[in-house]
């Protein structure tokens, strides 16, 4: 559970992404693409999930991405290498089906471009023609992308700022591609707004769209249901049936509202400890 | 001293004051007390209170201790079948089970008079004495089991009883557990103000002082398999897996915000203490008007820890619990629905939920029920509900707390091929050993039968514990 090493990816204008190495040898040993940790910095820390974004068999150690946005983030932010977690549970949910699909496009919006790096890469050794489409505020957020252009076969890049690649969005690339060619699958994590809007262009082209959510958990194993979403109508828990899901059958609307549940509250906490990282 | 007619009410702490926090409501006897109720039991020939209790803690003989004040001998007497008495004294439906069985107990009532002895209160009573002399249990170690390994998977009533008795003989136990605290249920389930924690820690605390080791954050079926324990050298797994998944009702609009399962919200406040935020960093949100749906245990925790948050909060209580049958139906203990109302909680009964309403930001602020009338018995032996068509009306709530019931959690059986399961996804065992279809591995607790009691779930794990010893003897 120490903190083997910290870096900070990108800081800027108030946002910060951080990656950490994580000393879990049983989790490292049994991590695959699309599974996730939850976490707990302190005993009186909340229980929050998080990709493993990479797992070094070797080292026993496993690579975790987070933005520090919340007020458990903005904590485990201010950790160091050296420090230990209080709580690392995992691999939780349900693995990536990883085959030779054909065709594969990658589209990863903000810190979710972390989540799709070891799907990519699993999906590379599986045969696949990879297109990896990268979006971010500015480039300084296109985090993992020399990594990901590396094992990428067709490699695009978006800014809002135009400030690298495109200036625009993931989804005028994505539409662009599937405008001209045909691709066997599409796989998007990022924030629920991009993931919401490929979505809805794959769903002209018809082409099978995987997205992985990021709902809120508690026990991560099945035991609340706090993290329950709508798929075809039918309620299930992204922790265990999850967290992927086919994304033309999610009630996004739903899902949006759920994961504001407890806005209010979060606010309050990251006011009430402002003075911890003003 | 004189014998006294009536049985010994304990004390309590009084319903104003005690719904503004979560501190323990009863109070446990005072030695006089004790004294005074021990004195009233008959002593039979033929105790028939034994039988009703699922381990068969030798009731008589602990109670006649009692009344020659040897304390610490009460104590060991429990201990001798039961691990954990602080715990079931507190928490066992004993007028369901050794008080029922109580000679003093009219036949053919469905619980206990009110004259039967107060067993569990005595139980607590001398496990209260032990824990406060930090009494131990010595270990009758076995040499021909000393070099035998046993995984218990789940910290849980079952997963705990199992590990004492497997200790006590001198085998290596470790317990596997997903969360990061244990106690299974009695940890994320039962609220503080029932089992403090200060006693669950102790007990828990005393299985570590008979050598047996905690794996928290372990979720077997996921960082470990049961292949993988067996090859780790473990020679017999028990799994005390609990039932773990919410029910929920399958009705319109029940993934508004602020409907909850019952396991989430008391999950929030007893594992994560979410009734002490912000100092405890889990949040939990409270309504005005809160439905607790359900007519067991679970359903009176949910709503009187509601009450509890409104009342801490500021907020005017309102509480309800919505049940489909009556009163007598409730299959909660009867002490938890009078300390419900005690403390202001309403109940509407003969009431079925159909439909939740809610606002454009997502949150539940009506529902539609229909009224229900009782029909013929079902298999449960209970009168079954039946809705009334065109009863329709509404009630208005900002938040809903499901509890009617839990299912099997699936994580490790659908990890485990050739493990047996029904078709509720209960684990299939040999009622006799506990041995499920995978030699070796074993079962017990609510994932066995669903859902139980503690001490049935203890029973259950005493009989594999037997059945796990005879094995490694053999070995």
């Amino acid at each position: 559970m120490k903190i083997l090493s910290r870096y900070t990816l990108a800081d800027v204008a108030g946002t910060k992404i951080s990656k950490i190495d994580v000393y879990s040898p049983d989790i490292a040993k049994k991590a695959q693409a699309g599974q996730f940790v939850v976490i707990m910095i302190s005993a009186k820390g909340e229980r929050v999930p998080l990709t493993i974004v990479d797992a070094d068999k070797k080292n026993g150690s496993i690579t975790l991405i987070f933005q520090e946005l919340g007020f458990t983030s903005k904590l485990l932010g201010k950790m160091s290498a050296g420090d230990s977690l209080y709580a690392i549970v995992g691999p939780l949910g349900h693995a990536t089906e990883i085959k030779n699909y054909g065709k594969v496009i990658l589209v990863g919006g903000g810190v979710g471009i972390a989540e799709i790096y070891p799907v990519a890469k699993a999906l590379r050794e599986a045969g696949n023609h990879i297109t990896t489409i990268l979006g971010g505020r500015t480039t300084k957020f296109l985090i993992l992308s020399d990594e990901l252009r590396a094992i990428s076969d067709d490699f695009y890049t978006t800014t809002d700022d135009g400030s690298a690649g495109l200036k625009g969005f993931t989804t005028d690339v994505l539409d662009d591609l599937l405008k001209k060619q045909k691709y066997d699958l599409v796989y998007s994590v990022g924030p629920i707004p991009m993931m919401r809007s490929s979505s809805s262009v794959t769903a002209k082209y018809q082409i099978k769209t995987i997205v992985s959510l990021n709902t809120i958990m508690l026990d991560a194993t099945g035991m609340c249901g706090c993290c329950r979403v709508s798929i075809a109508g039918k309620t299930m828990f992204s922790c265990v049936d999850g967290p992927e899901f086919d994304a033309h059958q999610i009630d996004w609307d739903e899902l949006i509202k759920r994961n504001r549940i407890y806005e209010d509250k979060e606010k309050h906490i990251c006011e009430l400890n402002k003075i911890l990282w003003t | 001293m004189d014998i006294k007619k009536e049985s010994i009410k304990p004390r309590e702490e009084e319903a104003s004051k005690r719904s503004c926090s979560f501190d323990e409501v009863i109070h446990g006897y005072s030695e006089a007390e004790a004294l005074q109720e021990a004195l009233r039991c008959l002593q039979c020939k033929d105790p028939t209170c034994i039988s009703g209790c699922p381990v068969n803690i030798d009731i008589k003989t602990f109670i006649n201790q009692i009344t020659q004040k040897d304390y610490e001998g009460a104590y060991l007497t429990i201990r001798s079948k039961n691990d954990f008495p602080s715990i079931c004294g507190r928490v066992c439906p004993a007028e369901y089970q050794c008080e029922k069985a109580c000679v003093f107990t009219k036949k053919g009532s469905p619980y206990a008079s009110e004259k039967a002895i107060n067993i569990h209160l005595l139980e607590r009573f001398a496990g209260d004495y032990g824990k406060e002399r930090n009494i131990g249990v010595q270990v009758k170690k076995d040499d021909e089991l000393t070099r035998r390994r046993v995984a218990i998977i789940g910290s849980g009533p079952a997963g705990i009883a199992c590990a004492g008795d497997l200790a006590r003989r001198g085998i290596n136990v470790t317990i596997y557990e997903a969360l990061h605290l244990s106690g299974g249920v009695l940890r994320y389930g039962i609220p503080p103000f029932r089992l403090p924690r200060d006693i669950l820690d102790f007990e828990i605390d005393s299985l570590k002082k008979m050598g047996v080791k905690l794996a928290p954050n372990h979720i077997i079926g996921k960082i470990k398999t049961i292949d993988d324990l067996f090859s780790e050298g473990f020679d017999a797994i028990f799994l005390g897996l609990g039932a773990g998944m919410p029910m929920f009702l399958g009705i319109k609009g029940e993934n508004f915000c602020n409907i909850y399962s019952a396991n989430e919200f008391l999950t929030r406040i007893n594992l994560m203490s979410a009734y002490k935020f912000p100092e405890f960093h889990t949040p939990v949100n409270i309504g005005k008007s809160v439905i607790v749906i359900g007519g067991g245990n679970t359903a009176t925790d949910a709503a009187r820890a509601s009450l509890r948050l409104q009342r801490m909060q500021g907020l005017k209580p309102n509480a309800t619990i919505l049940y489909r049958r009556t009163e007598v139906e409730m299959p909660a203990r009867r002490i938890e629905i009078e300390h419900a109302k005690e403390e202001g909680i309403n109940f509407r009964f003969l009431v079925q939920p159909e439909e939740f309403a809610g606002d454009d930001k997502g949150f539940v602020k009506k529902m539609r029920c229909l009224k229900c009338k009782l029909g013929e018995p079902d298999d449960s032996g209970r009168r079954k509900p039946i809705a009334i068509s065109g009863s329709d009306f509404e009630l208005e709530c900002d938040m809903s707390i499901i509890a009617v019931g839990l299912a099997a959690n699936q994580v490790l059986t659908r990890a485990t091929p050739g493990l047996k399961t029904d078709e509720r996804s209960d684990v299939i065992v040999n009622t006799k050993t506990m041995e499920t279809s995978i030699k070796k591995v074993y079962a017990g607790g609510d994932i066995v039968g669903g859902e139980g009691t503690v001490i049935e779930a203890m029973g259950m794990a005493k009989k594999a514990s037997e059945a796990i010893i005879n094995y490694l003897k053999q070995l």
